[in-house]
């Protein structure tokens, strides 16, 4: 068995309290199999996902991230997602500047009732980082910090 | 009348009518370079000088401490410091009647012997924003460069050539935090990098904390930065921050029309939104 079959990827998700996370509740409730790679990360709102925790993510060995919340309009503080999206714009720009693989980092609106949606971004998600493989660049710089 | 001296006539009028407490503006410093000077005393507005190595953007002395309890400042701008003035407004961070602003007209000015880079694209020779302009008698045409020209050499390059560049180029930061200290936007009472319960950003200045610093000091520049330079200037590594600044300010034009400094009355770019901002990448 080649590495590629093997390989597991660790996707890490952030996604707000109120939409996204009921989303993947649903997607439990209702038995809708997911892959085990996602480690999911509960904030009160996609305006708290600080930009410097998707790095973080990376920085601890994710291979992929994914940022999820409230569709616009929706948002439990009216607003916070509208603030993240703006951010968001911005910030893809400066991580394609540096390099950073964007194929990793996936933005989504999932609902409490789209159960069905969350299942199937995050299996299309697994599904392409394994093609695109561990994140070895992000890993070496870490591995040097560490050493 | 040369410039130099219808600057220091101005600078003085200001102090003599107490307008002002101390003018903020150039002169001779022990280093024997041209730097910031601090004259509180009219009969001394004589030592201030203007010329093509006036490379420090002032207002980042506006924010610091010891400056502000010299009392009322009267502070020496070029167009792109002014700038850097309009965002510190719209932030609250300054009261422009509490202070008096003197735009010099500015045909460029000099960063290690070489004209900065900024300059070839200026477009505000003659500063905005400003209570007196002291212009020059002799003009010049305004420069044709691209803001952006800088940035081809980034879009020339693919996505891991551009990680293999920044990762040379990161490799010499020591993380002194003079780009932190010399940006008249970073007035955060206490920097998120000197945080540290929690650590949010790694201290060392390995790889790993040296993206994660850059990525942040450019980011929290976000929709801010004028790209004044003073950054790139200040880094002892030589790193060319412009690069990054210049990237967000070409994003922030492209997707939102917004370039800071150059209006007064308008609401910050990041802190504020639209329902109708534009994307394709949010699933
Ligand atoms: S980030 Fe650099 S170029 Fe931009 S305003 Fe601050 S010092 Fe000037
Ligand atoms: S880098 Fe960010 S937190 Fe630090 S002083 Fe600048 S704006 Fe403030
Ligand atoms: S000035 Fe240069 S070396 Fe110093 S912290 Fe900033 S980027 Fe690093
Ligand atoms: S609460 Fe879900 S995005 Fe704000």
């Amino acid at each position: 068995m080649s590495s590629a079959d093997t390989f597991e990827p660790k996707v890490i998700a952030f996604v707000c309290n109120w939409c996204t996370y009921l989303g993947a509740d649903l997607a439990g409730t209702s038995r809708l199999e997911y892959p085990h790679n996602l480690r999911i990360i509960r904030l009160p709102c996609t305006g708290r996902i600080d930009f410097n925790l998707i790095i973080k993510a990376f920085e601890n060995g994710a291979d992929s991230v994914l940022v999820s919340g409230c569709h616009p309009g929706d948002c439990h503080y009216t607003s916070g997602n509208f603030h993240a999206r703006r951010r968001w714009i911005l910030f893809r720009e400066l991580l394609e500047a540096l390099g950073i693989d964007s194929q990793r980092i996936h933005f989504s609106w999932i609902s409490a009732a789209e159960g069905t949606k969350f299942q199937k971004f995050i299996k299309e998600i697994v599904e392409k980082t394994k093609a695109l493989g561990p994140y070895n660049e992000m890993k070496e710089i870490v591995r040097q910090a560490n050493t | 009348m040369p410039q130099q001296e219808k600057l220091q006539q101005k600078a003085k009028e200001i102090l003599l009518e107490k307008k002002a407490d101390v003018v903020i503006g150039y002169g001779k410093v022990e280093t024997g370079n041209i730097g910031a000077v601090f004259i509180t005393d009219p009969e001394r507005t004589g030592e201030l000088v203007w010329n093509n190595l006036c490379t420090t953007n002032l207002s980042v002395y506006l924010k610091r401490k010891e400056i502000k309890k010299l009392g009322k400042p009267c502070i020496i701008v070029k167009g792109c410091d002014a700038k850097a003035l309009a965002v510190l407004e719209i932030e609250n961070q300054i009261d422009r009647s509490a202070m008096t602003v003197i735009g010099v007209e500015c045909f460029g000015v000099q960063d290690r012997c070489e004209p900065q880079y900024k300059c070839a694209s200026c477009n505000v020779q003659l500063p905005p924003h400003c209570d007196f302009v002291i212009e020059r008698d002799t003009k010049q045409s305004a420069p044709q460069g691209s803001r952006y020209e800088k940035l081809e050499m980034l879009d020339n390059m693919d996505s891991k050539e551009r990680f293999e560049y920044w990762k040379q180029e990161l490799s010499r930061c020591i993380k002194c935090y003079a780009c932190r200290q010399n940006c008249p936007m970073c007035y955060c009472d206490v920097c998120v990098v000197d945080k540290n319960r929690p650590i949010r950003i790694d201290t060392s200045a390995t790889l790993k904390g040296n993206f994660a610093w850059n990525i942040l000091r450019a980011f929290h520049l976000a929709g801010r930065c004028v790209g004044c330079g003073a950054c790139s200037a200040a880094c002892p590594a030589g790193i060319d921050l412009d690069l990054l600044n210049l990237t967000l300010a070409k994003a922030s034009e492209e997707n939102f029309g917004y370039i800071a400094g150059v209006q007064r009355n308008v609401e910050p770019l990041v802190g504020t939104f639209s329902p109708d901002d534009k994307e394709e990448f949010i699933r």
